[in-house]
């Protein structure tokens, strides 16, 4: 089999998502689309624009948001509430990582 | 095709009702979800729990499912020679289906089968995979090769397992954690509907200097008593190639040295930093002429670190 060539973008801040690619990944419907954006856990680029756009770091989020949703009937309210959490759990992660950094492998 | 126990995989007896197969999925997807469970294998374990789930929450897949038989899990077996006939999988053969793609092929024959075939759209499905690369990989860049074996649904909605493989270009700027999207790589769309996506979590292997923390490196530095009091100049190795490094007088045991911009490279442009954290190593074994100077050093020293105990010493 020969595989696939392929370019891969970044999925960060840079790269950008239209709202109809953030619905098909999330898998919701678009007014509950709006409601996690009206609830904060989504901000688009421009908030007040025609077109609705997001960075594509967005998108781990709307993955979750898509798996907590399908496997656990998540209402937007919940998935905000569960998202937030989330994300408070990731930045705990990372500042933990970040110190374990710091100490010694072995001791002096 | 493998047998797979649906209702002991959930914990349910066979009769159990609609509401008590919830009850259980519901507890167990709250322990091994993986947006929940920082349990390794809690992703496998719950992608079976949800596969019984879907199965039986529905009654005319459990009928299918019950039609099945009772076998041992993980036992090779055969549907029953009309079982295909009468729940609408008119597969040739079993051989290569998984129960779940199955089960949910169920549905897929069914909903084309009432739309007419032609009209009705799905998009393709996103795939998420992650590749273990090296940090030395992660900062010069690197290809990596990927294997899937992924469902897909031929156009009467029968599911069947196709290897896909990929050669993806891993730019340089690549750390723990990161993502990349490969447009269009994941499971095809139907109906003419867009394909998915392929998203590749990053994952570094652990080295044996360098510690990470998003683009940023940590590194022990192990000095001596002296290098550290006196101070010295050290070779350091970094990503980039080695450095000295001026490690200043008075230096204390995890105090960080930073060197600016000899972390990793980011992605498009800019570097992390490179933490150097000092260590006081002293030698095991002494040689009498260090022990003397040691000895000679204690001697005429009058430095005290612990000179804030003694208040609490005299209480």
């Amino acid at each position: 089999m020969k595989p696939e060539q392929s370019d891969v973008v970044w999925l960060d801040a840079h790269c950008e998502y239209s709202f109809a690619e953030i619905v098909r990944c999330s898998g919701l419907k678009e007014a509950e689309l709006r409601e996690l954006v009206d609830y904060g856990v989504l901000s688009p680029r421009d908030p007040r624009g025609a077109e609705w756009t997001f960075g594509g770091d967005v998108v781990a989020t709307i993955q979750a948001a898509r798996r907590l949703h399908e496997d656990l009937g998540l209402d937007p309210q919940a998935l905000a509430l569960a998202l937030t959490l989330i994300g408070r759990i990731h930045d705990l992660e990372a500042e933990l990582r970040r110190l374990r950094a710091e100490l010694p492998r072995r001791s002096a | 095709m493998k047998y797979k126990d649906y209702y002991q995989i959930l914990g349910v007896e066979r009769d159990a009702d609609i509401d008590a197969i919830k009850k259980a999925y519901r507890r167990l997807a709250h322990k091994y979800h993986p947006d929940v469970s920082k349990d390794p294998a809690g992703e496998e374990k719950f992608k079976e729990i949800a596969d019984a789930y879907q199965t039986l929450k529905d009654p005319e897949k459990r009928a299918a499912y019950d039609q099945l038989g009772r076998h041992q899990p993980g036992q090779e077996f055969q549907p029953p020679p009309d079982w295909g006939k009468r729940f609408g999988e008119t597969g040739p053969s079993f051989d290569d289906v998984d129960l779940a793609d199955l089960f949910a092929g169920l549905a897929g024959g069914r909903r084309q089968a009432g739309r007419h075939g032609g009209s009705f759209q799905m998009p393709g499905q996103d795939y998420e995979v992650t590749a273990h690369i090296s940090l030395d990989d992660a900062c010069r860049g690197t290809t990596v090769d990927l294997d899937l074996t992924v469902p897909e649904y031929d156009q009467h909605g029968r599911p069947h397992r196709v290897q896909r493989a990929f050669k993806a270009r891993i730019p340089k700027g690549a750390t723990d954690g990161q993502r990349l999207r490969l447009r269009g790589k994941g499971g095809k769309g139907m109906g003419g509907a867009p394909d998915g996506d392929l998203y590749l979590n990053i994952a570094l292997h652990p080295h044996a200097l360098y510690r990470v923390s998003g683009h940023d490196l940590y590194l022990d530095l192990p000095l001596t008593p002296w290098e550290a009091a006196l101070g010295a100049v050290v070779e350091v190795p970094t990503p980039s190639g080695s450095v000295h490094l001026k490690v200043p007088p008075g230096t204390h045991a995890g105090q960080k040295l930073r060197l600016a911009r000899r972390g990793m490279p980011k992605p498009g442009s800019g570097e992390g930093d490179l933490y150097a954290i000092a260590q006081i190593v002293v030698p095991t074994v002494l040689s009498e002429r260090e022990r003397a100077l040691f000895k000679e050093l204690a001697d005429g020293s009058t430095f005290n670190p612990r000179g804030h105990f003694q208040q609490e010493i005299k209480a």
